[in-house]
């Protein structure tokens, strides 16, 4: 001790404290460890998603919806396209005469908790399937869109140059033909193959969904992906300046790898973002459609379909648009607040 | 700038033409006519009538013909309207169709961008959160919806106002609203992001400093550079809004372009669907050079090249 005094107080000694070399023991490595965990893209997002009270509270209430329409028709006591004889048109909760001699004579029957429709049918029910079927076509429409949409802008964007203006042209022509126009007939040219296709083995879902369903699909899959590739094309410009992009071409990725590995897994928070908030805008369009008699077939029913059926009953059946409107009404701003909040949590020029 | 115009023109005419060509084949390729519809039409009667509209020449010398006739401003005869040009029910019907629109616009810019700004301007603040309340929910109904329900409320059960047709002035307020409605709240929704993003600008605080009163740095400043994402959605609006929205018309039963257009759609009328869809192309093509030119007053550092 009294030595290593001594040897600090000369300055310009240059024997060396042997304990400074002696290996870290446990302990002092433990101080040495970055105390966070780093944190990825993905966490930063969730962890600011989950701050935000209406975004998880649209989650819940998407959550709910799916719950509703995809696993409670399946234990209802009722089917939507079950027609019960004699209880026609009923008001919410009421039953019919035949129904209450059943309950009188001990027999448990499920109230008709909104109704019946003209045919006997329970509305409840045809309200749930209806929001399946918007859903299912939400879904599906959406990443059908989120498929052609990213692929063609991202091309569009990468090339640049004539291949983009050739790419963008045809993008403004579908954006300029009125859409009214290729769904009803596109329809009606459907109609007779899409009969046909169904008969062979292996189609015949197409039958159960009904061949509008699947020509309004290929409806969304031909013009509604034009917004998707303006804004990925819009983003993949500005990601193709950096220099890992230039970086991975030096190294002798292929145009086809750049895209796919450093690019479009760039964008993915846009991606996310524009695909929820394409969504509602889907089911938007479907209702729209079965409004206008162009979506799915009957029996199957759509919120749109029952929304344009009540409206003829409107005066003295007001409930029976209600119901599916507010079922639209639920949907699309579920899935809206959902989006606003997850471009809040994944946009990274909404970092604040 | 004037170049620039006119190059953006001249691109519009090839949209234009691209437009025209492809709904010409898509429509003729599809199988079915305009005179399959009919009941007990002779095979005779049909052969009559298709070379009356020159529909019994070869499909591209049709098409020839009917450029011929565009580039001449004439759209035809219809087929399912005797005796009258396609020119002549546009020019009846769109007058109608563009007074709706043309105040549907008004009203959501009226509406949209002050509520917008205020949002933006109390950000946090209760008239921030109500604004945003209502402007999220009017984006979550579609027209069809928002207007079966006014018409419940309005007509149906309060029997204030007339439930069909143009007649009178109040007659006008349903088919207005419940087609502002989903722009009104959208324009809300995106003037208050651009005007929230205008603020937190440092020219905005540079105004601050050097004295410039509230009102002034308001409207010289943050509006106008605000403003420049609403005027880029509202361009192609004007077209679509102009030209007649189907379903306001049905349920309100007006008789509008947009009616028209999905008429002749399911009949078949191959001049009207032509007539319709090349005159909704045009305009949105016009619209969208407009919108070029007014960014270019609005926001002068806006080169045109």
């Amino acid at each position: 001790m009294e030595n290593t005094d001594k040897m600090k107080n000369n300055i310009l000694s240059m024997q060396l404290d042997v304990d400074d070399f002696v290996p870290a023991s446990a302990d002092e490595k433990e101080s040495l460890v970055v105390m966070r965990e780093s944190v990825s893209f993905w966490k930063d997002g969730f962890r600011r998603l989950r701050r935000n009270k209406i975004a998880m509270a649209a989650l819940v209430l998407v959550i709910a919806i799916m719950l509703l329409s995809f696993i409670v028709p399946l234990f209802y006591p009722y089917k939507y396209e079950q027609q019960t004889k004699g209880s026609e048109r009923l008001g919410p909760m009421q039953y019919s005469s035949k129904e209450l001699e059943r309950i009188e004579a001990g027999e448990k029957v499920f109230p008709h908790i909104l109704g019946t429709d003209q045919n006997g049918r329970d509305y409840a029910i045809r309200v749930l399937v209806g929001s399946r079927v918007s859903m299912t076509v939400g879904l599906v429409a959406s990443a059908l869109i989120l498929l052609i949409g990213s692929i063609y802008g991202a091309i569009a964007g990468y090339f640049g140059g004539k291949v983009d203006m050739v790419m963008m042209r045809i993008v403004d022509i579908l954006y300029t033909v009125p859409d009214v126009l290729i769904i009803i007939l596109l329809a009606q040219v459907l109609e007779y193959p899409l009969q046909r296709l169904s008969r062979v083995p292996g189609f015949s879902w197409i039958t159960t969904m009904g061949p509008n369903m699947v020509s309004m699909f290929i409806v969304f899959a031909l013009l509604y992906w034009v917004g998707m590739a303006r804004i990925v094309r819009g983003q993949i410009m500005v990601l193709k300046q950096n220099e890992y992009v230039t970086a991975a071409r030096a190294l002798g990725a292929t145009n086809g790898r750049i895209i796919r590995k450093h690019l479009i897994t760039n964008c993915i928070g846009t991606l996310i973002v524009t695909t929820t908030l394409q969504i509602p805008s889907s089911i938007f369009t479907e209702s729209f459609l079965s409004f206008l008699g162009l979506g799915v077939q009957a029996p199957m029913p759509s919120l749109g379909s029952l929304a344009s059926a009540a409206l003829n009953g409107l005066q003295t059946f007001p409930e029976k648009l209600f119901a599916p409107a507010f079922m639209i009404f639920i949907i699309i701003l579920s899935f809206n607040l959902l989006g606003d909040g997850l471009r809040d949590a994944f946009d990274p020029k909404m970092k604040r | 700038m004037a170049k620039y115009i006119v190059k953006r023109i001249l691109m519009g005419f090839l949209t234009a033409f691209l437009v025209a060509t492809l709904t010409f084949f898509i429509m003729n390729l599809v199988p079915g006519g305009p005179f399959l519809s009919e009941k007990a039409i002779t095979p005779q009667a049909q052969a009559a009538m298709e070379a009356k509209f020159g529909m019994d020449k070869p499909l591209f010398q049709q098409y020839l013909t009917y450029m011929g006739d565009l580039v001449h401003g004439n759209l035809g005869m219809s087929i399912k309207k005797r005796g009258r040009t396609v020119n002549q029910i546009i020019a009846e019907k769109f007058p109608t169709s563009a007074r709706l629109g043309g105040l549907a616009i008004l009203f959501a810019l009226g509406v949209g961008v002050p509520l917008g700004s205020i949002a933006a301007f109390r950000r946090g603040k209760l008239a921030d959160n109500i604004i945003i309340v209502f402007a999220t929910a009017g984006i979550a109904i579609p027209s069809f919806l928002s207007s079966t329900l006014l018409m419940y409320i309005f007509s149906v059960k309060l029997k204030l106002l007339p439930s069909l047709g143009l007649k009178t002035a109040a007659s006008y307020i349903m088919p207005v609203f419940a087609l502002a409605l989903y722009p009104a709240s959208y324009i809300s929704r995106l003037m208050r992001s651009s005007m929230l993003d205008v603020i937190g600008q440092d020219y905005m605080r540079t105004a601050k400093a050097k004295g410039v009163s509230t009102f002034k740095s308001i409207f010289k400043h943050a509006l106008r550079n605000a403003i420049l994402p609403v005027v880029t959605y509202v361009g192609p609006l004007v077209a679509y809004l102009m030209t007649g929205s189907f379903i306001i018309e049905k349920i309100f039963t007006i008789p509008g372009l947009g009616h028209e257009f999905v008429g002749a759609i399911t009949s078949r009328d191959y001049p009207m669907i032509m007539g319709t869809t090349i005159f909704l192309a045009v305009f949105v093509i016009i619209m969208n050079v407009i919108v070029d030119i007014v960014y270019a007053f609005i926001d002068p550092r806006i080169k045109l090249k």
